[in-house]
């Protein structure tokens, strides 16, 4: 039997991050220098309402090993009720995700503001070093992706 | 004869306490309810400290004659907690002496009508073994 | 297929010294549809702009991808830049590798990889780039100015000055702000009511100012150039048109056990009142909590004195919708009560008080005419202590974290004040810093120390007890490493500033975005100091962060400028990032009406072409004036009939693969 080599596992990470709070947090963690995992990868979006179900399935149908969406706090949102609706979305998402074998620790919803560089830095590496214990995720890939 | 090899960073790790965090303010030596019996003042504690000058404190009288009231961790604006590394520089003493420094019997004696029930129980824990 | 060009910034060594951009480029150059990569030192600049430009013409791109510092920086110039060459602004896509790369990892190879993922998922997104074209609205030419202090009045003022109609809306019953309650102003000792006043006076009889005092936001709709807010006006009871204000109902007011807020509950006022002399507007207000009439029906005593007949028990609260084209919030700041500081005794004592009760103290027109007195027992005081940084600059529950910044400079002046009123009252300054950048500042502050001999003493107060009608004082003395006993018949406390608790409901209101402390963030701190993020939304004042007057002034004044600026023109574009629905896939079923926040998708009856099939259909339509892009719609919408132009379900899932790869 051949023993297959073990490569370390760096996780793949995507985040959501809203234009008006979150990116701009991310901005002032860049700014501070404020250090996170390089696997974190941000697309950003307008709201944290714009954040498709389908596009978090995409991400792990991909190979991401973890997704996390980051909006305006509750009440701060620049459409006024944007994240309220995210909110409820990525609730039933998560748990129908959970359902399906993708763990509820590798989804994620934060609230960061542009104020706030250092969480945004913080919840990254929190995030990605959760999503490292857990190891990698092969449920829902689609195997064809792979190379 | 006392190791005087104790490090800042042993200290910090014994009490918690980074002493970057202090702005200098002096509000711990001026809430400090027995600053005059003490040859070393809660500032001067994290001042020392910080700059690694640390083996006058451990010869120093502060460190018995702290009440271990906790008021300047209480005030202390920027949660530096002077009282406790005060205790982790007693503590590092305590540990290589293991010696009473006071009886149990001795005690009573030196009990003080005015003494706060704090300052008893806290030497209790000071001169225990 | 497009033509993709790929232009890599150098930003000096601020992405070139982790990303090794000569091979970002070089890699990106072989993905799909990359005609042509290259890399600059600066993309920005002049010469930068001018290679992207020649770029596009040179190699008929049709697409751009600039990787570079944040799109939130830099977006829209490079949008011009490639306008400019003739390309549609909306073909270009930033990939961030400075604040998202550079910036936060050290190792030059993992951030190299990350740059290049980072360059793909946007060349990705250009794919999929349609050229949009914006709509315009139109201005209207009216500003709302909220809160009346000092920020609010000069804002006001200097937009009435360029013509345009401004409203300012107050919750007090009279404008002024915190300044109308101050004694002296620093570095110039001039007095804050003469020169205060006269610019209240202006507010009031300007014509194009229009003062709504005593009145609050209820609520906000629409976007810049087209607000709609509603104002609640809070009952008088007094009829504001017919009130002389000639005082007569004050004086005859049998309510008299009032605590006046305007002197800091030092005295007491009737329940019907007039907050102080200069008041502007001069028209009395009856407080229902305290009026004799309101809770029991019986007295009626100012409607009989009052010869205007302006009373009236029965006026109900209004509310007023008005249109504007810019909102300036300008909600200022209070002072904290230092209740929680238990180690100064200001619950306990009354000689303990904070140093704006102490300015009412000083106020010539205050409850003590100016004259100094202990208001424990009216003696004058021999020993004052001053503390500063109450409050402030801690990381505890209890404190603030940041510096209130206006402290230092008026404890100077009031120690000042007491030495030039009463040479023999000795004067002690317990401080942690003094903290004086401004200009004549710091000669103001050793002039106290020199010539007026105030004592300053490096160190805080631990303890403030009273022993026989004196205050005990327990200090630390940090350079002479002594703990000091003293005695003195007031303390005064330097406590924190803190924004107005209205600010924050308001915020919401104005989906404007805040900071931790409840400050209003600005849309860049450096560059865009008076705009909140929110476009038509602007800050005024110690809203966005401490200031003292002279900041304060020139910021309400810049803010002025931004907001004249906006209301000087007809159209604003708006942004073409907006919803559309697919006419062959929507169903009609509302859902994307129910969860818009702006009312912009109505309904039409429209003739669909559908497989060969002509029918008529009741079809979701967006009106893109209104839209504001957020997305909501398309995420909800169960046929996926709504999309979002620039942001489209396409784009962000080309991006999620580029980044999966």
């Amino acid at each position: 039997m051949q023993v297959e080599e073990k490569k370390e596992f760096t996780p793949l990470i995507v985040a959501f991050c809203c234009n008006w709070c979150s990116y701009a947090g991310a901005d002032l963690a860049g700014s501070n220098r404020l250090n996170y995992p390089a696997n974190v990868k941000i697309i950003r979006v307008p709201c944290s309402c714009r954040v498709n179900p389908l596009f978090i399935l995409r991400a792990f149908q991909r190979g991401a090993d973890g997704v996390i969406m980051c909006g305006c706090h509750p009440g701060d949102c620049h459409y006024t009720t944007g994240n309220y609706y995210a909110r409820r979305r990525m609730t039933t998402l998560f748990s129908m995700l959970d359902y399906l074998g993708i763990e509820k620790e590798r989804t994620r919803v934060e609230w960061v503001s542009a104020a706030e560089g250092v969480k945004f830095a913080a919840t990254m590496k929190d995030f990605a070093e959760t999503i490292q214990k857990l190891g990698e995720n092969r449920k829902l890939r689609d195997l064809r992706c792979e190379k | 004869m006392l190791n005087t090899k104790i490090s800042k960073e042993d200290l910090e790790r014994i009490s918690g306490v980074n002493t970057r965090k202090c702005m200098k303010c002096g509000k711990c030596s001026a809430t400090c309810p027995n600053f005059d019996a003490m040859d070393y003042h809660p500032h001067q504690f994290i001042d020392m400290v910080d700059k690694g000058n640390i083996a006058p404190l451990l010869e120093s009288k502060a460190i018995w004659t702290c009440l271990s009231c906790m008021a300047c961790l209480q005030r202390c604006p920027r949660s530096v907690e002077p009282a406790k590394l005060i205790e982790a520089v007693r503590l590092a003493v305590v540990r290589q002496q293991g010696e009473n420094r006071l009886a149990a019997e001795d005690i009573p004696e030196l009990l003080d009508e005015d003494l706060p029930q704090q300052a008893i129980v806290s030497a209790f824990r000071k001169y225990k073994k | 297929m497009q033509r993709i060009g790929v232009f890599v910034c150098w930003c000096g060594t601020n992405i070139a010294a982790t990303v090794d951009v000569a091979k970002v480029a070089e890699t990106l150059k072989s993905e799909p549809g990359v005609v042509f990569a290259t890399d600059y030192q600066y993309m920005c600049s002049a010469s930068g702009q001018e290679i992207i430009k020649n770029a596009i013409k040179e190699h008929n791109l049709t697409g751009v991808v600039i990787c570079s510092c944040s799109p939130r920086m830099h977006e829209a110039t490079f949008r011009k830049t490639v306008q400019a060459a003739g390309i549609n602004p909306y073909m270009l896509e930033i990939a961030n590798i400075r604040e998202q790369c550079s910036w936060i990892h050290k190792d030059k190879e993992e951030a190299t990889e990350k740059a290049i993922i980072l360059g793909r998922a946007a060349i990705a997104k250009v794919h999929l780039n349609a050229p949009l074209t914006s709509m315009e609205s139109p201005v209207v030419k009216r500003a709302l100015v909220i809160g009346g202090g000092i920020a609010g009045i000069q804002t006001a003022l200097d937009i009435a000055d360029a013509g345009f109609e401004v409203d300012i809306v107050e919750k007090q019953p009279t404008i002024g702000g915190k300044m109308a309650q101050l004694d002296k102003t620093f570095p110039t000792l001039d007095c804050a009511a003469c020169i205060l006043t006269p610019k209240m006076v202006d507010a009031g009889s300007n014509d194009k100012v229009n003062l709504y005092t005593y009145c609050e936001v209820d609520k906000v709709e629409g976007f810049v150039g087209n607000f709609k807010v509603t104002i609640k006006q809070k009952p008088r009871y007094v009829d504001a048109t017919k009130c002389t204000g000639c005082g007569e109902c004050t004086t005859k007011c049998p309510s008299r056990k009032n605590p006046n807020e305007f002197n800091m509950g030092f005295d007491n006022r009737g329940a019907v009142y007039i907050p102080f002399a200069q008041a502007v507007p001069k028209v009395a207000t009856i407080d229902p909590d305290d009026c004799i009439y309101m809770k029991t029906g019986k007295c009626g005593l100012c409607a009989k004195v009052c010869t205007a007949g302006a009373i009236n028990y029965e006026q109900k609260e209004e509310f007023i919708t008005k249109e504007y084209g810019a909102i300036v919030v300008a909600t200022g700041y209070n002072q904290i009560k230092p209740t929680e500081f238990e180690e100064y005794g200001y619950n306990n004592y009354k000689d303990v008080v904070t140093s704006l009760e102490f300015e009412r103290l000083m106020n010539a027109a205050g409850p003590t005419g100016g004259h100094l007195l202990r208001p424990s027992n009216g003696k004058e005081p021999k020993k004052i202590v001053f503390v500063q940084c109450v409050g402030s600059r801690g990381q505890s529950c209890r404190d603030k974290s940041y510096c209130s910044k206006i402290c230092c400079m008026y404890t100077a002046k009031h120690a000042m004040l007491v030495k030039d009123h009463y040479p023999d009252v000795d004067v002690t300054v317990f401080y942690i810093d003094v903290r004086t950048p401004g200009k004549n500042f710091d000669e103001f502050y050793r002039r106290a120390v020199e010539e007026f001999g105030v004592h300053y003493i490096k160190g805080m107060v631990g303890k403030v007890e009273e022993e026989d009608g004196v205050l005990k004082v327990q200090a630390s003395d940090l350079l002479a490493n002594a703990q000091i006993h003293m005695d003195a018949d007031m303390v005064v406390l330097a406590a924190a500033i803190e924004p107005d608790k209205s600010a924050r409901p308001l915020a919401t209101m104005l989906t404007a975005s805040m900071d931790t402390n409840d400050f209003f963030t600005e849309a860049h701190a450096k560059l865009r100091p008076v705009e909140s993020p929110t476009a038509g939304i602007f800050l005024s004042g110690t809203c966005q962060g401490p200031k003292d007057i002279p900041e304060t002034v020139s910021q309400a004044s810049a803010c002025a400028a931004k907001v004249i600026g906006l209301l000087a023109k007809d159209h604003l574009l708006c942004n073409p990032c907006v919803a559309h629905s697919n006419e062959t896939l929507c169903n009609g079923c509302s859902t994307c009406a129910n969860v818009c926040p702006y009312g912009a998708i109505t309904y039409e009856d429209r003739l669909v072409m559908d497989k060969g099939v002509r029918e008529t259909r009741r079809i979701a339509v967006v009106n893109e004036a209104v839209c504001q892009g957020c997305g909501a719609c398309t995420v909800t919408c169960p046929s996926g009939a709504m999309d979002l132009k620039g942001f489209a379900n396409r784009q962000i899932m080309a991006e999620v693969d580029a980044i999966c790869r």
